[in-house]
């Protein structure tokens, strides 16, 4: 089942046109990568999937539902959970607080003045921090946390409200080699058990051929491939664009 | 007006221009690389003045060299006084909560206000004129002080001058990276502590040298500080916090607004007659309002880069456990028996401090949960003020129902008040909030027939039944003991929760379908009306109210007693109001120099306990045990 | 700095570390409250204190009064009704004063009357020039010593109207003293000179006058005449922008207070010559009781009078005779002593006005003038107060009944 489709999507900043035509879709429990060098308009390709931006023309469409126009936090009502490239958390507030904040937003309890909001979806954001394996942490503040710690709370945070769609950016940036394919692992794990699609960009070649079903490739705003890992990795435009970079695909297996 | 009107008026307002700029231009550098809000550049002006007036005098009032030598010399003395101010004080508290270094420069605002007044006394002083400039020109049939041509020149020339420092020397590149990034600049190896001591030199001069220039066009008073600070403000913002062409455009376009106003004069509008002389006491703060609606940072500023790590980060809340209730318990306890002690002062005290915990506890919410700093909180104080009063003098009805006027009045202010002040954030929100607190002041200070105009309103004696000091102390500790449980209460509660989300990272709550905006508004009306509801039981406790009720003085009260106290403690409120409202009382009582010895006591308070005295009770219990430690 | 400053600043720190606490009271002292905002208007109330030092001095040095020594216990209402109310308490029940004296700003004093009503003590406000703390919103329990905005500017109007002048411009600090003074200018004026016009008026804020421009704006109506009731700061400013362009020329300015020393003396050489003002000429006047007042106040303080040094004294002297003629300290009976009051003042004879509480006391009314580099008052005479009120018909329709 497709999940999330978009359809001839463009933007252009001035006159530099960042993204030009691009479609594609994402289907339920499936990981598609988004990849390309620096500048190729991955960040403003996810910024116009998650309402940061707006896009110029084009379709985006969550299980038939238009998104263009819509506010991030519009888009996320409609089942939509996000990570950030650099992590954003409540620093001031617990692990579990966090889980709870986005919990509370989800049930629509954030007007409530009078009950205490840290006794409210306690067991649910507990079962959150359980299945991304950070229990033994909830009661630290997000503000003294380890980096890597982070990235699951985010992941946590963005499974409360079932989304259908994960939308993560870099989920691994910034984290040490040894733990990127750990979190990616999880993430594939949690999003096959409930059926979620994930979109996710990448720097770390490691971590896209080894978790992602699907690539896609974007190249000065253009989708120049898109195919299984093998299939990208074969392409001759591909290479072409990562001339220098050919190592790290060599390296993947 | 004629074409020699507005050609003279258009000069006039160049030199105004000029003389804000030279202010403006220092405060907006000290700012822009230390993120200080640095109160006490008004009283760096002043003494400017003095000081350059005193040299002046010894130098002997005629002679040319004596004068710039004299203007030079006060002005460089004004720097070193800067430099110190920077190294002995501020250095120590740069990592402390944002703008607690605001509490400090206020408490150097009363120890330089009176160490004034003792070296200079309390006579005006009014410098001699410029020598071989005391004369006159003819422009276009009037004669324009041709001290005010130099003036309308120097500003230009500092403002090159500054340019050419900032583009043309490693000095000055490091300190534009600096207002762009402190800690990339800090990272990069360079040292800090030399970049922001020469910054802090160079705004002391430049406040200085504004000073000591108008030493030919006004008198050296004790009242400088505060008219020049909240002028240097407005101009940096309206202009761009950190920068200086800003500055200068935002002084032009003050300077001359306030002469077009002047020249204009009284215009007959459908028979009603406009004063814009009138106009004159806020239209500054109606220029800033509308700049910061349409432009968030300012006429030439950018979107502040965001403070990584430079601050204390706040931890997580403890839930209102038994501990904390039974502490809250016992202090209303030691409250209720304090009639017993048959001290009727002791109630006027308390009731004091519990009207003004009450406001602090509003503002508190606002600065600490909310993350919006109000520097305007007054506004919604003073509404109360005048919600309850008008309703009880005008609409007679009594005390008991007019109380609830203040809140609702408040409430409403807020609310409008508060829909365009969401739109910004930091500094930039608290300087709108200060606009808008002023543009409500200026109408009460000029509405004589309905609000007393600058005389206020009298006669707010509650009724009889509460006509006794002990009752009515109780009944007001009620409000506010059950004004605060609420605020708390609303802390603990989802929504105090979203709120702090809004502040931590209005990204991610975004992300997780939160309208941070609707919550920093509604937050903004409930703590607007609480503070109104704290008016109320001011003006009735009081028996009168004046415009002072919303002055800048009371929303700086309000900021002192959080700050005080500690932005990032619930209790912070108490501890601060208490000991400023105590502190005050008793030194003011016993001493004749007790604004100095107040800021003093702030000062030391402020060096010992960066965290607020709330706050430092709170650590020293979490060390001791008594206290459990959420973060591990 | 020369030696003499460094050591003041070494004092200054010293003094600020040093914290003075009252010492004990004796019993057989009568006790008068007194509150003022020292050190928002310094520059007046210094002097203010010095006057009522004075004249405790005196009063103790010739056996007290009721045979008591007279006690005043002196706070700071920090310049705000609200500080104003809670020293008011602090006095009244801790030091339990008999009754209230002080005050300088209007707001203050409204607020001081407005709590002596309610907690029915007597209140002698000495500064305050507010019409409406007698007037509009007078009380059995207020009286009041210094002459108001409107005696005042009602002495200036017989000079205004001699001279026939016929466009007249207006400057006034925007809040209710220079409104009032402003008002009352304009219907003195008008009722005894219908053709005036009045061709400008500008209202600068209080203490932030923009004096080039205003001074230009002024210009561009071509007066006959100013009418003005700055003060402070913001009438030095205006003196030095309007003699550099020239606006005085040919033009009579009349304005109110500025012949008080707090406000003539920083003028310095820059004094205007031939102002119409209302102030204090303290070294012309001979009287004996001013000679007395003066030698001694120069003798004790080592300096000259200001007008404020006159206002503290006189307060002072005013409850004293409260309480000697009241022979008690019972409110009532006080009220009823202040009613009708009689005493000499160093200005002269005073009477607090059984009809408003107002103190007949006057103001010295001359022109303004330059004197060996400082400015002083010529072809001055003693302008009494009661000479200048409004009817006592007027005066009943304002003042709301007991």
């Amino acid at each position: 089942m497709t999940v999330l489709t978009v359809k001839g999507l463009h933007k252009s900043f001035g006159g530099v046109k960042a993204v030009q035509d691009v479609h594609f879709s994402v289907a339920a429990g499936e990981l598609l990568a988004l990849i390309g060098p620096n500048g190729a308009g991955k960040s403003t390709c996810f910024n116009m999937l998650n309402g940061q931006l707006r896009p110029d023309a084009g379709e985006v469409t969550l299980l038939g539902t238009p998104l263009v126009g819509l506010a991030p936090r519009q888009i996320w009502r409609l089942g939509v959970g996000r990570t950030f490239q650099i992590t954003a958390t409540f620093n001031s507030m617990t692990v579990r607080e966090n889980v709870q904040m986005a919990l509370l937003s989800y049930h629509n309890r954030l007007m409530s003045l009078w009950r205490p909001a840290n006794r409210l979806y306690r067991d649910e954001a507990m079962a959150l921090l359980e299945r991304v394996g950070m229990v033994d942490q909830s009661e630290r503040a997000c503000g003294i946390l380890a980096y890597g710690d982070l990235k699951r709370v985010e992941l946590a945070i963005a499974l409360a409200n079932n989304p259908k769609l994960l939308l993560m950016d870099e989920p691994t940036a910034g984290m040490a080699p040894s733990e990127r394919i750990g979190l990616m692992d999880l993430t594939a794990r949690l999003a096959r058990q409930d059926n979620i699609a994930v979109l996710f960009t990448e720097h770390d070649m490691d971590v896209v051929f080894a978790q992602a079903d699907r690539i896609i490739v974007l190249d000065r705003g253009r989708l120049i491939a898109e195919g299984s890992p093998e299939e990208v990795r074969q392409n001759e435009q591909v290479q072409a664009v990562y001339l220098g970079s050919g190592a790290v695909f060599a390296e993947a297996h | 007006m004629s074409l020699s009107n507005i050609v003279i008026q258009f000069l006039n307002g160049l030199a105004g221009a000029s003389s804000l700029f030279l202010v403006a231009a220092g405060l907006s550098i000290i700012f822009g690389v230390s993120r200080i809000v640095n109160f006490a550049h008004g009283s760096l002006y002043m003494l400017g003045i003095y000081i350059a007036y005193s040299l002046i005098e010894f130098f002997g009032r005629s002679s040319i060299l004596g004068f710039w030598g004299g203007v030079l010399l006060a002005a460089l003395i004004v720097g070193l006084i800067g430099v110190v101010i920077e190294m002995v004080i501020l250095r120590r508290i740069y990592r402390a909560p944002e703008l607690f270094q605001l509490l400090a420069t206020f408490a150097l605002v009363l120890v330089i206000k009176d160490v004034a007044l003792y070296i200079w006394g309390a006579e005006d002083l009014l410098g001699p004129r410029a020598p071989g400039l005391r004369g006159a020109v003819q422009v276009f049939g009037r004669r324009l002080p041709e001290y005010d041509l130099l003036l309308i020149v120097i500003g230009p020339v500092v403002l090159g001058l500054l340019w050419l420092l900032m583009s043309r020397t490693r000095w000055g590149t490091l300190v534009r990276a600096a207002t762009q990034d402190r800690e990339m600049v800090g990272a990069l190896g360079v040292n800090q502590t030399f970049l922001f001591t020469s910054v802090f030199f160079l705004g002391a001069f430049l406040a200085g040298l504004g000073g000591a220039l108008q030493v030919p066009r006004e008198p050296a008073q004790l009242m400088l500080d505060l008219t020049v600070i909240s002028d240097a403000f407005v101009v940096v913002v309206v202009g761009g916090m950190g920068s200086i062409g800003g500055a200068f455009l935002a002084a032009l376009l003050i300077a001359q607004a306030k002469a077009f106003c002047i020249g204009i004069g009284d215009v007959v509008v459908f028979g009603t007659t406009l004063s814009f002389t009138k106009f004159t006491l806020v239209v500054e703060f109606v220029i800033m309002a509308i700049v910061l609606v349409v432009r968030p940072w300012g006429l030439l500023g950018k979107p502040q880069a965001a403070q990584r790590g430079s601050t204390m980060v706040e931890p997580p809340l403890h839930p209102l456990g038994k501990t904390f209730w039974s502490v809250v318990l016992g202090l209303v306890i030691l409250l209720a028996v304090a009639p017993l002690g048959g001290d009727d002062y002791l109630l006027v005290l308390l009731v004091d401090i519990a009207i003004f915990t009450l406001f602090a506890g509003t503002l508190h919410f606002l600065m600490g949960p909310a993350g919006m700093v109000s520097f305007g909180h007054a506004a919604y104080f003073g509404l109360g003020c005048y919600g309850a009063a008008l309703v009880f003098l005008k609409l007679k009805l009594p005390m008991e129902l007019a109380i609830f006027a203040g809140p609702l009045a408040a409430g409403l202010g807020a609310l409008i008040f508060g829909w365009f002040c969401v739109r910004l954030s930091g500094v930039y929100l608290a300087m709108l909030t200060l606009a808008f607190a002023q543009i409500a002041w200026s109408v009460v200070f000029q509405w004589d027939e309905f609000t007393g105009g600058s005389n206020g309103l009298i006669g707010l004696w509650p009724s009889d039944w509460l006509k006794d000091r002990t009752v009515l102390y109780f009944v007001i500790l009620a409000f506010c003991v059950g004004g605060m449980a609420f605020i708390w209460r609303v802390v603990h509660a989802p929504f105090g929760y979203v709120l702090r989300a809004g502040r931590d990272s209005p990204l991610r709550a975004d992300a997780i379908g939160i309208d941070v905006r609707r919550f920093q508004w509604f937050g903004f009306a409930i703590a607007g009306a609480l503070a109104g509801l704290s008016g109320a039981l001011f003006a009735f406790s009081k028996g009168s109210i004046s415009p002072e009720t919303l002055a800048v003085s009371r929303s700086v009260d309000g900021l002192v007693m959080v700050l005080l106290g500690g932005v990032q403690t619930l209790t912070g409120p108490v501890a601060g109001a208490a000991v400023f409202t105590w502190l005050q009382d008793e030194i003011a009582r016993n001493t004749e120099y007790w604004r100095a010895i107040l800021g003093i006591t702030i000062l030391v308070i402020v060096l010992a306990f960066p965290q607020g005295i709330a706050g430092f009770v709170k650590q020293m219990m979490t060390r001791k045990g008594l206290l459990k430690e959420v973060a591990a | 700095m020369d030696r003499r400053t460094v050591l003041k600043w070494g004092a200054a720190v010293g003094a600020a570390m040093m914290c003075m606490t009252s010492g004990a009271q004796a019993q057989d002292t009568i006790k008068i409250g007194e509150m003022n905002s020292y050190k928002i208007f310094a520059a007046f109330l210094e002097p203010y204190k010095k006057g009522w030092e004075l004249a405790v001095e005196e009063i103790n040095a010739s056996g007290g009064v009721l045979g008591k020594k007279l006690e005043i216990v002196s706070r700071d209402d920090n310049g705000n009704p609200g500080d104003a109310v809670r020293v008011a308490e602090e006095l009244l029940s801790r030091e339990k004063v008999a009754f209230l004296i002080g005050t300088f700003p209007s707001h203050v004093g409204l607020a001081v009357s407005s709590f002596a009503k309610e907690k029915k003590i007597l209140f002698i406000a000495a500064e305050p020039l507010t019409d409406k703390i007698v007037w509009d919103q007078g009380n059995k329990y207020t009286f009041r010593l210094r002459a108001s905005t409107y005696m005042q500017t009602a002495m200036l109007v017989p000079d205004a109207v001699k001279l026939k002048k016929k466009r007249w411009a207006i400057v006034y600090p925007n809040y209710e003293y220079g409104q009032a003074a402003t008002a009352a200018f304009k219907k003195l004026m008008k009722e005894q000179q219908p053709d005036i016009e009045f061709v400008v008026e500008q209202a600068p804020p209080l203490g932030k006058i923009e004096a080039g421009a205003v001074v230009d704006a002024i210009a561009a109506a071509k007066p006959d005449a100013i009418f003005s009731s700055l003060f402070g700061p913001d009438l030095a400013k205006f003196v030095r922008e309007g003699n550099t362009r020239d606006l005085f020329k040919g033009v009579e300015v009349f304005n109110l207070l500025a012949g008080e020393p707090e406000y003539l003396d920083p003028l310095k050489d820059e004094t205007p010559e031939g102002w119409y003002v209302t102030g204090y000429p303290w070294d012309q006047i001979d009287t004996p009781e001013h000679k007395k007042f003066r030698e001694a106040y120069m003798k004790k303080f080592n300096d000259y009078p200001r007008l404020g040094s006159i206002v503290g004294y006189s307060t002072v002297l005013s409850a004293a005779e409260a309480i000697k003629k009241a022979g008690s300290l019972d409110t009532e009976k006080l009220v009823a002593a202040m009613s009708g009051l009689q005493h000499m003042t160093p200005m002269g004879m005073i009477t607090y006005r059984p009809q408003d509480h107002q103190s007949t006391m006057g103001a010295y009314v001359g022109k303004t003038t330059l004197k060996n580099g400082r400015g002083t008052m010529k072809d001055w005479y003693y302008a009494d107060g009661a000479k200048f009120l409004p009817s006592d018909a007027d005066i009943a329709k304002m003042r709301p009944a007991d």
